[in-house]
């Protein structure tokens, strides 16, 4: 293992990443891991897929985006700017319904038709697929109309989490990565969507076209598809 | 770019621009009243209070959105101060309302209304208000018949500014309005959300809108300022 690092430091290289917000915290202690393990070094950069397509799509130096969907990875490689065949899903996302108050949320989401809250918190659906998924989860409950006058919405999933955490709104739809870790919800009371609720959350990356000769990219995507990095991946929530 | 349905995005489009005027005139109208007399206040005192309390109101000068957007976010917040008091008062929290947004506006546009307003109070000096005073003006008399006409072109500037400012507000209206339409989403912010959705047709719309309306009011500002000074000599 020594020899390995050592060898591997020599040729060491740097990567750029482009990672979706609800990914924040594994895909760090997943970089901190990669980069004890081949030497080379991650550089992580968080914030909305919509925001982070336009950015590339505009010459931004990323080597690899992670995505919080499925689609805007699909169209990248459609429009020539990610490599093709290097797209590969590498964690399914979770919705959760949460609030920092100890007993608001049920374990059934009954809150929602019984009201007493002001405000419900949730990502643009036009911009973030979490956001999308709690629009589908809302319109299959039958309550999307009634609760309609209570939304408000966070341009991101970090924006969504921010607003609930800091009990502007009472409650909102979050991702399960935000609120998970040790397998267990942190803090407050949640209710964890059941995957039938809405389309699965699929989070694609792709290797961009900028990262082509990049073996620090090559290598980040094969560290990802790791059993090491799975068990992060699963630990905060996700399925695989 | 792709061809846009009109009629929604005009409804929506319509509906921000609206409510970013609004917002922006209710604005103006609150940091008169509120900078008229701050600004006289700081021109006339010499006490050793003036230095802070001139720094603080040209702190959203100095900081980045960001850092007003995170405190308001905390302040009117269920356990904030501002929210504390909000709620003893029977008026809920003001985060995610246009009373919120309103009040970041005034506090992030400050500067803009308190410094052309201290300029002009400072340019007229004691010696008007003297003047007055020998006639038996009462000081509260002298001041709406003497200091505020000749404060005039600072009123106009500090109107025009504000009015600007808050138009071309956005870290704020982000982090603390929720992007509810026709009550906290503004031409800013729609055109931000435009482009995360990849809707370029949309933002290229709103963007080129608001650009021509910022020239516009700079070029405004310029040409009244020349005719002032011309006015002067």
């Amino acid at each position: 293992m020594a020899l390995y690092a050592a060898s591997s430091a020599a040729s060491a290289a740097e990567v750029s990443v482009a990672v979706a917000s609800n990914f924040t915290a594994p895909m760090q202690k997943i970089a901190r891991a990669f980069e004890l393990d081949t030497g080379h070094k991650a550089m992580l950069a968080f914030g909305a897929t919509g925001g982070f397509y336009a950015q590339i799509k505009n010459g931004a130096p990323f080597q690899i985006l992670l995505a919080a969907d499925n689609e805007t990875p699909a169209r990248l490689e459609k429009e020539g700017l990610g490599v093709a065949g290097t797209r590969f899903t590498y964690a399914i996302g979770k919705l959760v319904l949460w609030s920092k108050q100890p007993s608001l949320v049920d374990d059934k989401g009954d809150v929602l038709r019984k009201g007493g809250f002001d405000k419900l918190a949730m990502a643009n659906p036009k911009l973030a697929p979490y956001g999308a998924a709690a629009i589908e989860t809302l319109t299959k409950l039958g309550w999307l109309k009634q609760l309609k006058p209570k939304l408000v919405e966070g341009s991101n999933i970090g924006q969504t989490y921010q607003f609930v955490a800091s009990e502007n709104a009472a409650l909102g739809f979050v991702a399960l990565s935000q609120v998970f870790s040790d397998g267990r919800i942190t803090e407050g009371s949640a209710w964890i969507v059941p995957a039938s609720f809405h389309a699965p959350i699929q989070q694609d990356a792709v290797l961009l076209n900028t990262g082509k000769d990049n073996t620090a990219a090559t290598a980040l995507l094969n560290y990802l598809k790791t059993e090491k990095a799975q068990a992060i991946i699963r630990a905060y929530g996700y399925d695989l | 770019m792709s061809f846009i349905t009109l009629p929604e995005f005009d409804r929506h489009a319509l509906s921000a621009v609206w409510l970013t005027l609004e917002l922006a005139s209710l604005t103006t109208v609150l940091l008169l009243i509120i900078a008229t007399p701050m600004a006289w206040w700081l021109a006339r005192c010499k006490s050793w209070w003036r230095g802070p309390i001139a720094a603080v109101v040209a702190l959203p000068l100095v900081l980045p959105p960001t850092v007003l957007g995170f405190y308001l976010l905390v302040a009117l917040g269920p356990n904030g101060p501002i929210g504390q008091f909000t709620q003893a008062m029977g008026w809920g929290t003001l985060s995610f309302t246009f009373s919120g947004l309103l009040l970041g506006s005034v506090i992030y546009s400050m500067p803009f209304a308190v410094q052309p307003l201290l300029h002009a109070f400072e340019a007229i000096g004691e010696r008007p208000m003297e003047v007055a005073a020998t006639l038996r003006a009462r000081p509260i008399d002298a001041f709406f018949t003497v200091a505020l006409p000749l404060a005039k072109p600072g009123f106009i500037t500090a109107a025009i500014l504000s009015f600007a400012h808050t138009i071309g507000e956005f870290g704020v209206v982000l982090m603390i309005g929720g992007n509810i339409p026709d009550k906290t989403r503004v031409v800013s912010t729609q055109i931000y959300g435009h482009v995360e959705a990849m809707e370029y047709a949309q933002a290229h719309w709103l963007a080129g809108g608001m650009l021509v309306f910022a020239f516009a009011v700079l070029l405004g500002l310029t040409l009244m300022n020349r005719k002032s000074t011309q006015v002067m000599r």
